[in-house]
């Protein structure tokens, strides 16, 4: 966690309604370290591109204050925050060349001539386009645009990059080359990054950090590895990965731990991160890969039997769809190894998990009480 | 550098390849329009054609007097002498039969174009002549008027008896044959069409400089505000085109004119006295405003529709490179509306340059258009001729305006919605 003296931006109690009925964006308050690259991550609609734009300066903040450097940015127009911006559709100059587009930021600052072609060749020699400086955007293929852009917004070396969905127009392939290729940027670079995306496997590949969006709050705020294992609540258990959810009313506290009855009367042990107490309903957030199929007589925690509905053979693993406790869509991971079990559709199998791996989180939104 | 051409398979350069496969489209394009060019070649270009050819033609005096420009022919009208008694005996039975068939005012009308005086000559000579039914013809013809022994006026059936003229053409920018038949410019206060032409270049060009200034901050508006508003701010520019012409034109004398509601209006404000009322319609100001009122759609939407296409992040991109919003405006909007200008100009230019109504009812004596004058050649003074004449200029103008612009901006470029 970065502390105060080293965040390069900070949001106060930022908060923003574009209607005057509905928040947007509700007390955000998140501090951005130096040199980190932190990713806004969420579905449409949850605030965090709101968040960016009231950070680039084309949305101002209702109420709350952002802090660049430890000056306040609210009355500071766009074009002196000083801070490189990505845009979704790369938004390149069509009328300008490549070497023109990257010259651009440079010119409005007044550089010489001289050492505008410097910057410029260098900028395009980072992004591996030397080549490509007299064409036209419209000339060059998406993945070069896109680094286009991303050369054009570090050329004037801000201190602070923000990116909008990027990647969203590259197809698969290229977009995980161009993860690669930012990250490697943002490393070398020492640039402040804040990224935002709705694709979870594109936030967990680069980031320092995660900022979980869901309607204006953010969820949780972590590193990559902690989301993925450790979610604070269900909306982030669901939302990053692959999450079986069960839902389950809490019996008994115990310590860290507790114990919770399943919708068919079973019962399970979990470790208990999120629940109110006794009596009160709780989501239950499992891995695939963490559910052992067929656990060995030793194997002391959670013991539960469940009906094989469809196997879907991926190479490296089969993929089991299984209803258990009442939840048609409960997967688990088999490791096609060379003695892993074999399992036929229709067929009941026991399962197990170990109760810290089992995480008892909210109810979620959605799960009333069962009658 | 390419050491030589790449071809395609079959060895076919590869440009010629392209160019086919491109013709080919080409043509595809060109069937779908084929039932509209069909309609506009019948009901449009050829009675065009058939009234640019009258801007040459010119078989009247051959149909009328065919003997005597036949007779004419062995004449030699460099000399100094009338045409001998053969020439005037074949002339005085043209003039005769003429009369008979009462084709001789056509005549008379066609060549007092060229010379005034010779209508009257011919009227007078046409019932007389019938008098003369023996030698000497010269003499008796040369007794109903002294002008048959005038060697201009047969000069000028001779060199008016070819088929084709161009004395239209030189009518039409200010210049006439003289006597001997050298071109030559029309006296100083016969000269109005150049001065009209100009005239109607320049007042087309700043009506299209005003469409353009009002014009963009609407197409800009209309492109960017949230699409509820600028729906219905489209419907307000749009208006216009759902009034008859006839009723924006008048409603602009109602408002302008020297006892108009504007001028009301000043005077009980107080900015004018009652007798210093201002002259705003008929004259060119009428023109400017009822003119640049009527084109401005034409400016708005193909603006318009360029500037839609312009995300806004092209904007938002320039301001976060660190452009104030004027730079941004100025180095990333307003290039990227280039086309915009341009097939918006061009449409206002073009149209604005052969607009005949609203200078008619607005533009009084000064701020009347070339095609005003070509109206009334066409339709009170009968000279088609040289209306035709100054429509085959004022086509010309166009399409050499169109082509320029092709070669500045280029066509492809052009967006018109």
């Amino acid at each position: 966690m970065p502390d105060a003296q080293e965040a390069l931006v900070a949001f106060e109690g930022v908060q923003k309604t574009y209607d005057g009925r509905q928040l947007v964006v509700r007390d955000l308050n998140l501090d951005i370290a130096r040199g980190e690259f932190l990713t806004m991550l969420g579905p449409s609609g949850s605030g965090k591109t709101t968040c960016l734009m009231m950070l680039a300066g084309f949305e101002t903040p209702t109420h709350g204050r952002i802090l660049l450097n430890g000056t306040e940015l609210n009355r500071v127009p766009p074009h002196r925050r000083g801070i490189g911006m990505v845009f979704q559709n790369y938004a390149l100059f069509p009328h300008m060349t490549v070497q023109e587009n990257l010259a651009f930021p440079l010119e409005v600052r007044g550089m010489s001539r001289a050492e505008i072609e410097t910057k410029v060749a260098r900028a395009l020699d980072m992004v591996r386009l030397p080549e490509f400086g007299g064409r036209r955007p419209a000339q060059l293929s998406g993945g070069q645009q896109q680094r286009v852009a991303v050369a054009r917004a570090l050329v004037f070396e801000p201190d602070l990059v923000l990116m909008d969905e990027p990647l969203g127009a590259l197809d698969k392939n290229l977009r995980e080359e161009m993860q690669y290729e930012i990250k490697h940027i943002h490393e070398s670079l020492g640039v402040t990054v804040v990224y935002v995306t709705h694709d979870q496997s594109e936030a967990l590949t680069m980031s320092n950090r995660i900022a979980v969006f869901d309607d204006g709050v953010i969820q949780q705020l972590a590193t990559p590895d902690v989301l993925y294992e450790k979610p604070e609540n269900a909306f982030v258990a669901q939302f990053i990965g692959e999450n079986n959810r069960l839902i389950a009313r809490v019996t008994e506290m115990d310590g860290s731990f507790c114990t919770v009855e399943l919708e068919d009367g079973q019962k399970v042990r979990a470790l208990s991160v999120n629940v109110a107490g006794a009596g009160e309903i709780t989501t239950l957030s499992l891995r695939p890969e963490r559910v052992v199929i067929g656990p060995g007589q030793d194997f002391a925690d959670n013991r539960i039997s469940g009906r094989v509905e469809e196997l879907i053979y991926l190479g490296d693993h089969i993929r089991a769809r299984l209803t258990v406790a009442g939840n048609d869509s409960f997967i688990v991971k088999v490791a096609n190894a060379h003695d892993h079990v074999r399992l036929s559709q229709g067929s009941e199998v026991p399962l197990g998990w170990a109760s810290e791996d089992c995480r008892a989180l909210d109810a979620g939104v959605g799960n009333a009480a069962p009658a | 550098m390419m050491a030589h051409e790449l071809t395609t398979a079959d060895g076919v350069p590869l440009r010629i390849s392209l160019e086919r496969a491109l013709l080919r489209s080409r043509i595809r394009a060109a069937l779908l329009v084929v039932p509209l060019m069909a309609f506009l070649l019948f009901a449009f270009i050829l009675p065009i054609f058939d009234m640019l050819y009258r801007s040459v033609e010119n078989t009247i005096v051959a149909q009328v007097l065919p003997e005597t420009v036949i007779a004419l022919q062995d004449w030699d009208e460099t000399g100094d002498a009338l045409p001998d008694e053969a020439v005037f005996k074949t002339a005085v039975a043209d003039i005769q039969a003429a009369f008979k068939a009462k084709t001789l005012g056509r005549l008379a009308r066609r060549l007092n174009y060229e010379k005034p005086g010779m209508a009257s000559l011919l009227r007078k000579s046409g019932r007389r002549s019938l008098r003369i039914t023996e030698a000497p013809w010269s003499e008796q013809l040369i007794k109903i008027d002294r002008k048959w022994g005038d060697i201009n006026i047969w000069r000028l059936i001779k060199r008016e008896s070819d088929h084709l003229t161009e004395s239209y053409f030189l009518a039409a920018v200010d210049m006439r044959l003289d006597d001997l038949g050298a071109v030559n410019w029309q006296p100083e206060n016969r000269q109005i069409y150049l001065q009209l032409f100009w005239k109607t270049v320049w007042m087309s060009g700043l009506i299209t400089i005003l469409c353009l200034l009002l014009g963009y901050p609407v197409a800009f508006l209309l492109a960017t505000l949230p699409l509820r508003t600028s729906n219905l701010l489209m419907v307000l520019v749009l208006l216009p085109f759902w009034t008859s012409l006839l009723v924006r034109t008048t409603s602009w004398i109602a408002l302008l004119q020297t006892e108009g509601v504007l001028n009301d209006l000043m005077v009980v404000v107080g900015l004018i006295s009652d007798d210093g009322r201002l002259q705003m319609i008929h004259n060119k100001i009428g023109t400017f405003v009822a003119m640049t009122h009527i084109l401005l759609p034409f400016m708005i939407l193909p603006l318009y529709s360029v500037m839609k296409t312009i995300p806004p992040s092209y904007m938002r991109a320039a301001r976060s490179l660190g452009a104030t919003p004027f730079t941004a405006f100025v180095r990333v909007y307003l290039p990227n509306t280039v086309s915009g200008i341009g097939a918006g100009s061009i449409l206002v230019f073009i149209l604005s340059i052969g607009y005949y109504i609203t200078p008619a009812l607005v533009g009084g004596r000064t701020g009347t258009f070339i095609s005003n004058f070509i109206a009334s050649h066409v339709s009170e003074t009968l000279n088609w001729g040289l209306a035709a004449a100054l429509g085959v200029i004022l086509l010309a103008l166009v399409l050499a305006l169109y082509l320029l612009y092709d070669r500045i901006v280029g066509i492809d470029n052009m967006k018109l919605g």
